[in-house]
């Protein structure tokens, strides 16, 4: 297929990026496309005019600044997923990033892009939910950090503004250990999520002492499962401490059926990668 | 791998050779369809029915005319003088070329759009206003069976026909074996089984979506029509039907297709309504599919749903074998929409030699087209009745391979067996091949290796199947049961040509008139001519799929080109070597009958040391004057050949799967493949042949669906809602093979483009329901996605059982 | 739109609409119609491009986007017209049929050998996954870049499966 007409631009700076987007209606971010040009491809989103803001210095690298790594708005799948620092800090994202869509897309295909799409089957967005990532957001009025519980608004929709560039992901060092895991759409890791769970937590004095849960593909948006955490905090993270907590995945869930899961099974799933993500979380974190 | 070829290997028959195909395919320079640019040429876009059961109110185009590059917005009304699409098997509705007052599927053309660029012409489509009524559409097979309410309001009934067998055409033979399975029913001793099972619609979806470009030349008045099709035969001849044209007023070229597995087997609206718009625009006109509409508008196979039973003692032996079911036709009768279920019936009874009752309603619904898709009605077949059997083995806890083997049709049968329906076999040695799968694959050993991980709470499955196919169509005389090409003004039926031309210089052209997309025909027919003339394989050259200058030919399909065209280019050979033979007696002072030929020339039998070449055979052939009293100029034959039959592979397939009982995840571990298609002339391209007929075969069983919705919408527009498998999702495959030959032709070879296809889907499927049998799972149906995997876990824990 | 970029060496400016495709500039204003479209959505592979020095999919790329950058196609791998060590393994091993995948293919499997130069048989199942293939069940697909993998590596390529005949 082929896209509708639009206006191309193709601003040096982040400033300039801005301003087009503050003074242009219908305008649209362009970092990698890999979400954004099959859906305009099959016309089913045609914005007027493209920022393509590729071509912006000092937006392709992941930077350790000491108490964060920062993922900058063009930095690939491919470079997150085999970023030393997020394998170190942040081993959920780098597994979801190395999940994503296949090799080319994953060359062309941006972290921030997937996080900002948000579509719900996609794995990083619940990487950078359990991570407790802040996000960064620029726009012609300004910088602004958005907590990653309260960027995921709903189906394909963030905080985000319409002039908003995301510029940035932050993830914070903060210890412990984080695991990603998901049944695909052709079994295994395969493709998108049918459903993940991706989680963080923390264990000191052999008890779990900080935690969160994320989940993919379920719910209208990645969300919290806020539940799961509360259940784990204070116990020795143990298979059955683990699998009851997991029982509580989808508190405050409402789930969406697809062509790959009915409510029933997808609920169910949820609870399985959560085990089986905080099983290797705990692992990695003892 | 392989086993022997049958045919002596230090010949050029039974050896690989490496394709010669593949220099331009590798390089990039291989020119399909939609490479083709031509001066002035307008591309086309369609306007696609939303509903999948609406009247049209209104279609208004002003707006789409009134854009910069728009050349022509044409509806119903423009084409109605042309018909209804041309149509070989006219049973049931026909397609018009573009819907009128009515839309009876889902992306059915509504309007044709012809414009300066392939994106404005979809602009240009995106503004026609159209104004639909909805109706309520017939989705549901058994609904529509029903006739509760019809699909065409002038029609009387949605059931075109019902294919039945016992002896095929035959009443009261069929009832004489209704009863005979009745009272096997009926006796104290015998258990039935029974499975209903979905057969799912599949999406063909070749990689190369199809892609036409017709130019009408008013001076020369001619058709000049390139087309990504299986058939270019076939649709030069619906073209000249369609506007009352001679055949040799359309010229059809078939360049490199890229995949067609039986979808570019019709001829299609858009190839007819693009030569229209050639014809009323006076510019060349392209139509290139994207894959949206490859998924909506290019015909999709199978389809059926059925209960499948079986009737036997305790011991496995099986009395009775009945097949009840409704097959998917769609809102629209093309090529061989009907018909894909009669091949079925063909092969219903599959290796075995039980008493069968077989019967398949063909229903309009208001969906897309079905026809011929890889195996087009035989891998439907096979999978009623395989996994049948396998149920019925586990039911009465016989090893599966053991009851298959205990209702073969035995060797010694042949020749002289035959079919359920009284149709005669060629060749079969059916035990033979099973058992030698069973070795090969150390069966005992993975049946005890199984039982060991059972034990161990792990959920493995081997799954065992047997088929045998009907193809090589053949035989000719299909053409006396009303299976001729007659619709598209050619009156033959299902025979072969082949033309062989020795050139000045010795090298050799062949011209043959099948449509191959990808089976690698520049090279097996290289072979073959190679092996009767001595020439060298890289000094002949292969071509087809021009209708200009290729001989007549009904095209690639249904496993034909080698057993039928293979077989005319080899006597078209041997014609040439006849005549050859009397040229180089000729040159030597010889008798014809002491010519032999040799390391690419001849020389009389003892001398090998006066030695002619075959350029200067086929110089004196050229140059008349200087032959002898009697003798024609020329040095080129050709042949049809007519097969006595269609021919009879088989084979028996094992696979081995692992199945997470938490997720319902399917893991193929395994798949080992013991094919006989008679002889091989290539084994490396048939192997290639097998390797892809398993994965569209483990595709459907794993991944693919094509069904509508129960509102009649098709979810699946692209790969990302109708999965194919990829390279991580299969493990590499364990082939071997018997040779039976075939004995209706002279190469005796069988055929092989669908034998893995038919062969695959129950044997995956009889895996997973033999891993999930200790949770009490009798049945899945297909895809075996892991959400319905998981929920016939959830159901038999909940149940006991579930079917 | 005017873009400027080297394809396969050679320097090459047109005039594009901006929502013009990397993949019908490459096909219809180039003419290097090897590099194939098979479906809408990225997903196919069939369009698989090296763009400085990455395997990417050039129907999901603007033309506009690629100013500036390297690409190389299909057309472009046989060095001096001597084939690629992968083009070599794909005759040699049967890794295509019909053909039509095979220029993405083969680009996507010069990738992952830039990057593994020894890749076992799952590294190249994964590393293939965005590219489909309808004929091969890509099992000569494997066949063909473990084949690739040995010659570049300077090594005896694994035998082929199949019985050599004499032919």
């Amino acid at each position: 297929m082929y896209p509708r007409s639009f206006e191309y631009v193709s601003p040096g700076s982040l400033d300039e990026a801005t301003s087009v987007l503050a003074s242009t209606e219908g305008a649209k971010v362009l970092a990698g496309g890999m979400s954004l040009l099959p859906l305009m491809k099959l016309r089913l989103f045609s914005p007027d005019v493209l920022v393509d803001i590729g071509r912006i210095p000092g937006l392709s690298s992941i930077e350790d600044r000491g108490d964060h790594l920062a993922i900058g708005a063009m930095v690939s799948h491919a470079a997150t997923a085999s970023d030393s620092s997020i394998a170190e800090h942040a081993a959920a994202l780098a597994t979801a990033a190395s999940w994503t869509g296949d090799v080319q897309v994953r060359n062309q295909g941006t972290t921030c892009g997937s996080i900002a799409h948000a579509d719900i089957a996609a794995d990083q967005p619940s990487a950078a939910l359990a991570l407790g990532a802040t996000m960064v957001a620029a726009s012609a009025g300004g910088v602004r950090e958005i907590a990653a519980s309260d960027f995921f608004v709903d189906t394909l929709t963030t905080a985000l503004g319409p002039g908003e560039i995301l510029t940035e992901v932050r993830i914070p060092k903060q210890g412990g250990a984080s695991a990603y895991e998901k049944l695909g759409r052709r079994g295994g890791h395969t493709d998108y999520a049918v459903a993940g769970a991706a989680v963080w937590l923390d264990v000191s004095d052999g008890a779990v002492s900080s935690a969160r849960v994320a989940l993919t593909g379920v719910g209208a948006k990645p969300t919290l499962a806020e539940g799961v955490a509360e259940a784990l905090i204070g116990t020795d993270g143990s298979d059955a401490a683990i699998a009851e907590a997991s029982e509580r995945a989808l508190e405050g869930v409402t789930v969406l059926d697809d062509l790959f899961g009915t409510v029933e099974y997808k609920a169910h799933l949820a609870k399985v990668m959560t085990r089986r993500a905080l099983q290797q979380a705990v692992a990695a974190a003892t | 791998m392989g086993g022997g070829f049958g045919v002596s290997t230090t010949s050029v028959l039974g050896g690989v050779v490496k394709r010669r195909e593949d220099p331009a395919l590798i390089r990039g320079t291989g020119l399909y369809v939609d490479d083709l640019q031509l001066p002035g040429m307008l591309h086309v876009a369609f306007v696609r029915s939303p509903y999948a059961h609406a009247r049209v109110v209104s279609v208004d185009a002003s707006d789409a005319e009134a854009m910069d590059g728009v050349r022509a917005v044409y509806t119903a009304a423009d084409v109605a003088h042309l018909g209804d699409l041309v149509t070989q098997v006219a049973v049931g509705k026909l397609r018009p070329l573009l819907a009128g007052d009515k839309v009876n599927h889902l992306g059915e053309a509504v309007a044709m759009v012809v414009a300066d660029s392939r994106y404005g012409a979809r602009d240009a489509a995106d503004a026609v206003d159209v104004e639909y009524d909805p109706l309520d559409p017939v989705i549901d097979l058994k609904e529509a069976a029903s006739d509760a309410a019809l699909v065409h309001e002038d029609m009387e009934s949605n059931v075109l026909l019902a294919w039945e067998g016992g002896p095929w055409g035959d009443e009261e033979a069929i009832a004489a074996t209704q009863q005979t399975i009745a009272d096997a029913k009926g006796r104290d001793d015998t258990v039935s089984v029974s499975i209903e099972a979905v057969n799912q619609r599949l999406l063909p979806m070749p990689m190369e979506p199809r892609s036409v470009v017709a130019d009408w030349n008013v001076g020369y008045g001619r058709f000049t029509v390139h087309s990504s099709t299986q058939i270019a035969h076939a649709l030069a001849g619906g073209i000249a039907q369609t506007f009352g044209l001679s055949l040799t007023d359309v010229r059809c070229i078939a360049p490199e297709v890229g995949g067609g597995f039986g979808c570019k087997l019709n001829v299609y609206n858009d190839e007819i309504l693009v030569c229209f718009a050639s014809q009323q625009l006076g510019r060349p006109v392209k139509f290139t599919e994207t894959r949206r509409d490859a998924a909506g508008s290019t015909i999709h196979g199978r389809g059926w749903v059925a209960t499948a039973t079986i009737t036997g003692t305790a011991d496995g032996q099986i009395l009775g074998y009945e097949l009840d079911g409704i097959a998917d036709m769609g809102a629209y009768s093309q090529n061989f929409t009907v018909a894909i279920p009669f091949l079925g019936l063909f092969v219903g009874a599959g290796q075995y030699t039980f008493p069968t009752h077989w019967k398949v309603a063909c229903v309009h619904t208001h969906t897309m087209t079905t026809d011929a898709y890889r195996g087009a009605g035989r891998p439907e077949a096979a999978y009623y009745l395989e996994r049948a059997i396998d149920a019925f083995a586990r039911e009465i806890g016989v090893d599966p391979a053991e009851v298959r083997r205990k209702n073969f049709i035995p060797a010694d049968s042949f020749p002289g067996a035959a079919t359920h329906i009284g149709f005669p076999m060629d060749t079969g040695d059916y035990e033979t091949n099973l058992d030698a799968l069973l070795e090969t694959a150390g069966y005992e050993d993975l049946k005890a290796e199984r039982d060991r991980l059972r034990a161990e709470g792990r959920l493995v499955g081997l799954g065992l199947a047997t088929y045998v196919e009907v193809c090589g169509f053949g035989p000719s005389a299909l053409v006396d049961l009303g299976f001729s090409w007659a619709a598209y003004k050619i009156p033959s039926g299902f025979s072969g040509s082949g033309l062989v031309r020795v050139q000045a210089d010795g090298t050799a052209s062949v011209i043959i008139g099948t449509g191959p997309t990808g089976q690698g025909h520049q090279t097996t027919w290289a072979q073959i001519v190679s092996n009767q003339l001595g020439i060298p394989v890289e000094n002949i050259r292969v071509s087809h799929g021009d209708t200009a200058e290729s001989p007549l030919g009904i095209g690639t399909f249904g496993s034909r080109s080698a057993a039928v065209d293979g077989s005319a280019t080899y006597e078209a050979a041997n014609k040439v070597r006849a005549k050859a033979a009397d040229l180089a007696a000729h040159l030597l002072e010889a008798s014809a009958d002491d010519i032999v030929f040799a390391d690419g020339g001849a020389h009389v039998a003892g001398s090998p040391d006066q030695q002619v070449s075959w350029s200067d055979i086929a110089t004196l052939a050229y140059q008349p004057h200087r032959l002898p009293e009697g003798m024609e100029g020329g040095l080129e034959a050709h042949a049809v050949f007519s097969p006595g039959n269609a021919t009879w592979p088989f084979g028996s397939h094992l696979a081995l799967v692992e199945v997470d009982g938490d997720t319902g995840d399917v893991k193929l571990l395994r798949y080992i493949a013991m094919d006989d298609c008679g002889n091989v002339i290539n084994p490396m391209i048939v192997d290639g042949q097998i390797h892809g007929g398993l994965a569209q075969g483990i595709g459907q069983a794993m991944f693919e669906d094509g069904d509508y919705e129960a509102d009649g919408n098709l979810l699946k527009w692209s790969f990302v809602e109708y999965p194919l498998p990829t390279s991580a999702d299969l493990p590499s495959f364990e082939l071997h093979r018997t040779v039976t030959p075939t004995d209706i032709n002279p190469l005796g070879v069988k055929g092989i483009g669908e034998a893995g296809t038919i062969g695959s889907a129950q044997t995956v499927v009889n895996a997973v329901v033999d891993a999930l049998s200790p949770l009490g799972v009798t049945h899945v149906d297909m895809p075996l996605r892991p959400k319905r995997v998981w929920a016939a876990i959830q159901a038999a824990k909940t149940n006991g059982s579930v079917s | 739109m005017h873009v400027s970029l080297t394809v396969n060496g050679q320097r090459a400016v047109t005039d594009v609409e901006p929502r013009t495709l990397l993949v019908h500039l490459l096909r219809e204003e180039l003419g290097l119609t090897g590099t194939h479209v098979g479906c809408d959505t990225s997903y196919c592979g069939a369009c698989t491009v090296i763009l400085d020095g990455k395997t990417v999919k050039s129907c999901t790329m603007l033309a506009v986007q690629a100013q500036g950058a390297e690409v190389t196609t299909i057309e472009g791998l046989a060095a001096n017209g001597d084939l690629h060590p992968v083009q070599e393994g794909f005759w040699e091993r049967h890794g295509l049929q019909c053909g039509f995948c095979t220029p993405g293919m083969i680009m996507s499997a010069v990738g992952l050998l830039s990057e593994n130069g020894s890749p076992s048989e799952g590294e190249i199942r994964h590393g293939l996954e965005g590219n489909l293939c309808r004929c091969t069940g890509y099992h000569n697909i494997v066949r063909a870049v473990e084949y690739a993998a040995a010659k570049m590596r300077g090594e005896e390529p694994p035998a082929p499966e199949w019985e050599e005949g004499s032919a």
